[in-house]
């Protein structure tokens, strides 16, 4: 039997506001625990919420970023449930007007093309704080700080078809908050969690399987994993006779699997109804046109843009389009150095690698944009080689200077005056005598690949400074002549 | 000194006639020696008060005072007092001190107003006698055994009783008219969005307004003065100027136009209080008033509705009382389920649950729409029935209760006659308009008052009206036979 896939995914993306969406608190991740919790966050009585507008505003600009109607009334309900992390006894969200309506994302597929994914809405809520379940001897801590913290909730339509779909569909999600600004997206401090619903049919069938809805997973690849262990195990139950049931999972990466929760960790009936010590969120179409006004140029657009502009190939414009930050110091970096081609070659070869290896987001990148752009600049007047200029990002990551002070520090302006070249050359030759008899015999042929040697030899008696153009001719000169 | 109103304390403080430490320990006093009979506080505030009295009085010297500054009040204990226990009548918050003020605490505060202690409740604000307080039920200064009517009974009775000149109270179906009616004083509630609710402990949140209690319209006014106003802290608060309203109390009423909603004056109503209130009402027709008749067609429906919505918004309001930050918690708790079940069985009492109870039932899978959405249709209609009437009239008037105070355990073992005593006040508070209670008849000896229903925003008329009642009668100033 050959199965189809189904996935939707609610995605919880916490905002970049200052204080929570309903108190003053601050909403900044990592304090002590229950430092940053206002009476109105601990639900004391007669404490009352005040909604931020810093969060509408964000949830606005998000529902323009993905062309989705922007509800001039939506309204905050209250979702009803006991647990000791939840101070009110309800969690205030949107189930029946929610601010962000329908909207499309495209994403783009492994086979080069696009699909579209349709957003279903997205609303407003606060989060919960945490139980902390270690450390207490039996008891259980909690900890308030991330209690009102503002969410918005994106909910897609089940249009994904694969678990690669699904993370593309993330990562757009991703890349679009993070350009709008709207939050830090850091999904190892929960910025970004994820539900995925996952049901699989036959191929060719058009009702949809019953789905299972893996609870939380924080990270691009939890999410691909997740869903690949819960396809394997619905297709495997299925075809052993059994039926998929309805149910919440959770994914336990250890095992790679997921499991069952138990029924008490989920009520079933929440009772929303809308929250009375709130009014109804209306907005008009001016607010909407200035939000409108005040956008940023999108992943999508921005990577058109890279490709026209800056000639670059599909894949680099959309590889350094993905981030707002990387894209930004992409462009930093081309202002600085002239060349688009080559910085975007150094931007996602040389520069991600030292990233990667200290495990460094692009925002907290310790070379400037503009300092990369400098050593591209003196690779390109042939002040060094690309070689060198490849053993100055090291000092330069480490802070030892400029491009240049490095270069002059370190004595690595490349050797162009000739003569010194001539010189180099001349003295390799001499100690070469029987590679040099060699080279003379040989057909003209196979001539190229043998001045490779020489070369070497001159490159490494510079110290690799000597221009490698300059040392070439040279070398055939002399060896030719 | 305790038969003085508001404005006459006032006014002997600015004469120098007395000093406010006088008052108040004068009242803290008469609370001292006869509270016991009537059960009126829950916490009184001596040390503070004084305190608070001795600042009064410096401050009147350095000549900034209010016309609150020195004056003693007391606070129903629904209101956050910060440093001082607040318990909405409950086991749930008996230990429970706040580290805020509600913004009606610190208005009164800022007016330099003294408060002596916090008000006894029906548990929750949820009750019609006062009987559902943790802390004991509140005996009615008319009567030895009967009840003050609630759920603010405890500041109608202390007011009534001359052992505070006024008191805060909070109304989500009647509970500021109702006791006023039982009581023999006036009360107001106001428009809903009029006063914050900061601070004011839940019980219906679209229901629950803050208001006055005391023996006249002109001190109502004084108070209103103080409590009125936009807050930021509260979304359902309402920007709108607040007037003076002891400025337009003594505007005649000529041509003033009073709806009698037939459906108040129906065969159900006691006949002997339909006359007593038609005698009232034919004051303000002396005073140039018209009176005629109109229709609320939809009022018989106004309690059902209610007992969906307030007990809906209740349990979920409620909720946060789990015994895991503050308040009550059981003893010992096995797990977390225990420590639900148990702190909430034992800190809420039965009234209370019974809400919690209805309300979590009418808001379930499957009610829903049925009981919640169905009585929001039923509010909107009420409301329309009072917009239309407006149209015709300024002032709505009728009993504010079917009879005068009844006896205590009398209706406890019946929940729904007891909602019943809500019957003529509850749509004022599902519309949100504003509303009054003043003395306006004796019956057999006790109290019942005459409720005067504004349109929105307009308490300002109904003080009025009710200011110049009072002028030509004198109902307001009966005493409770036996008040030492």
């Amino acid at each position: 039997m050959q199965w189809e896939v189904v996935i939707g995914l609610e995605v919880h993306v916490q905002l970049a506001t200052q204080s929570k969406i309903f108190s003053g608190a601050s909403a900044a991740f990592g304090a002590d625990p229950n430092t940053q919790a206002s009476a109105i966050d601990l639900a004391m009585p007669g404490m009352l919420p005040v909604l931020n507008g810093e969060a509408v505003r964000m949830a606005v600009c998000f529902g323009l970023a993905v062309n989705a109607e922007i509800a001039h009334r939506s309204v905050f309900d209250r979702k009803n449930y006991f647990y000791p992390d939840l101070p009110k006894g309800y969690q205030i969200s949107q189930m029946y007007a929610p601010i962000v309506g329908t909207g499309l994302v495209e994403i783009p597929l492994e086979n080069g093309e696009t699909k579209q994914v349709r957003i279903h809405h997205a609303h407003l809520e606060e989060d919960a704080g945490k139980s902390l379940h270690e450390d207490f001897h039996g008891m259980t801590g909690i900890d308030l700080n991330r209690a009102g913290t503002p969410l918005l909730e994106i909910v897609s339509d089940p249009d994904m078809r694969s678990a690669a779909e699904a993370v593309a569909y993330l990562r757009k999600i991703h890349s679009i908050v993070t350009y709008l600004g709207i939050s830090d997206g850091d999904m190892s401090q929960g910025s970004m969690r994820c539900d995925c619903n996952v049901s699989v049919r036959p191929v060719g069938q058009t009702e949809f399987g019953t789905r299972a809805e893996i609870k939380n997973v924080n990270s691009f690849r939890f999410v691909e994993k997740a869903i690949n262990a819960e396809v394997q195990r619905q297709i495997e139950l299925i075809e052993d006779g059994g039926r998929v049931i309805q149910e919440t999972r959770l994914y336990d990466p250890d095992a790679n699997e997921t499991r069952a929760m138990r029924t008490k960790e989920y009520a079933n009936d929440y009772r929303y109804f809308p929250d009375p010590d709130l009014l109804p969120v209306v907005i008009d179409d001016s607010y909407i046109q200035r939000l409108r006004d005040t956008l940023p140029e999108l992943p999508d657009e921005k990577r058109h843009r890279f490709t026209e502009n800056y000639s670059l190939s599909d894949y680099d414009a959309a590889v350094l389009s993905q981030t707002r930050a990387l894209a930004d110091y992409f462009e930093q970096v081309v202002e600085t150095s002239g060349d688009a081609k080559l910085s975007a070659n150094w931007v996602m070869v040389e520069l991600s690698r030292l990233l990667n290896q200290n495990d460094t987001p692009i925002e907290r990148c310790p070379i400037a944009a503009e300092s990369l752009g400098q050593l591209i600049q003196r690779i390109r007047d042939n002040t060094i080689s690309g070689k060198i200029a490849k053993q100055i990002l090291e000092p330069l990551w480490n802070g030892e200077g400029t491009p240049d002070q490095i270069i002059e520090k370190q004595g690595l302006k490349q050797v162009t005056d000739s003569g010194a070249i001539e010189q180099i050359v001349d003295e390799v030759l001499a100690n070469s005598q029987e590679q040099v008899d060699n080279y003379r015999a040989a057909p003209e042929d196979r001539r190229p690949k043998m001045l490779g040697f020489f070369v070497g030899q001159v490159m490494k008696a510079s110290k690799g400074k000597a221009n490698p153009a300059q040392v070439n001719d040279i070398l055939k000169q002399k060896l030719e002549g | 000194m305790h038969d003085k109103t508001v404005t006459e304390l006032a006014a002997a403080l600015e004469q120098g006639e007395v000093s406010s430490v006088e008052l108040t320990q004068h009242f803290l006093k008469r609370i001292k020696e006869q509270d016991s009979r009537y059960n009126s506080f829950i916490t009184v505030n001596d040390e503070q008060a004084l305190f608070d009295a001795q600042a009064a009085d410096a401050r009147r010297a350095r000549g900034d005072a209010t016309p609150w500054t020195g004056i003693p009040f007391a606070h129903k204990d629904i209101f956050c007092t910060a440093g001082v226990r607040t318990t909405c009548g409950s086991r749930m918050l008996s230990n429970f001190v706040p580290p805020y003020d509600a913004t009606v605490a610190a208005r009164f505060k800022e007016a330099g107003a003294v408060c002596l202690g916090k008000t006894n409740m029906d548990e929750f604000a949820m009750g019609s006698s006062n009987e559902n307080s943790y802390f004991g039920k509140v005996t009615n200064p008319w009567g030895e055994g009967l009840v003050p009517g609630g759920s603010s009974g405890g500041s109608a009775a202390a007011v009534a009783a001359r052992l505070t000149p006024a008191a805060t109270a909070t109304d989500t179906g009647g509970s500021i008219r109702q006791p006023a009616s039982l009581c023999g004083i006036t009360g107001l509630k106001p428009t809903y969005g009029r006063v914050s609710r900061y601070g004011m402990v839940a019980f219906a949140s679209s229901l629950d307004q803050g208001g006055t209690m005391a023996r006249t319209a002109e001190d109502s006014a004084l108070m209103l003065n103080v409590m009125a106003g936009f807050d930021a802290k509260d979304s359902t608060s309402i920007d709108r100027p607040v007037p003076d309203y002891t400025a337009t109390l003594n505007d005649s009423l000529e041509g003033m136009r009073i709806g009698l909603p037939r459906e108040y004056f129906s065969d159900q109503l006691d006949p002997v209080v339909a006359q007593a209130i038609r005698d009232a009402i034919a004051e303000f027709e002396k005073m140039g008033a018209k009176v005629q008749e109109i229709d609320l067609p939809h009022s018989h429906l106004a309690v059902p509705a209610y007992y969906v919505i307030a007990p809906a918004e209740c349990s979920s309001n409620l909720s946060r009382f789990d015994g895991v930050r503050y308040g009550y918690r059981c003893d010992a708790p096995k797990d977390l389920e225990d420590l639900y079940m148990r702190s909430r069985a034992e800190g809420f009492g039965d009234e209370v649950k019974r809400r919690i109870l209805v309300g979590t039932y009418a808001l379930s899978a499957g009610f829903f729409d049925a009981y919640y959405l169905k009585a929001q249709k039923v509010r909107r209609l009420i409301q329309q029935d009072f917009i239309n009437a407006f149209k015709d009239v300024d002032v709505i008037m009728g009993p504010t209760t079917l009879a005068p105070a009844f006896r205590h355990g009398e209706k406890t073992d019946d929940p729904v006659t007891m909602y019943l005593e809500d019957i003529f006040t509850i749509s004022t508070n599902l519309a949100g308009l504003p509303g009054m209670s003043i003395p306006a008849a004796l019956i057999n000896g006790l109290p019942i008052g005459l409720q005067l229903t504004g349109n929105y925003f307009d308490e300002a008329r109904l003080l009025n009206a009710a200011h110049r009642f009072q002028q030509a009668t004198d109902w307001h100033l009966k005493t409770p036979a036996g008040l030492a």
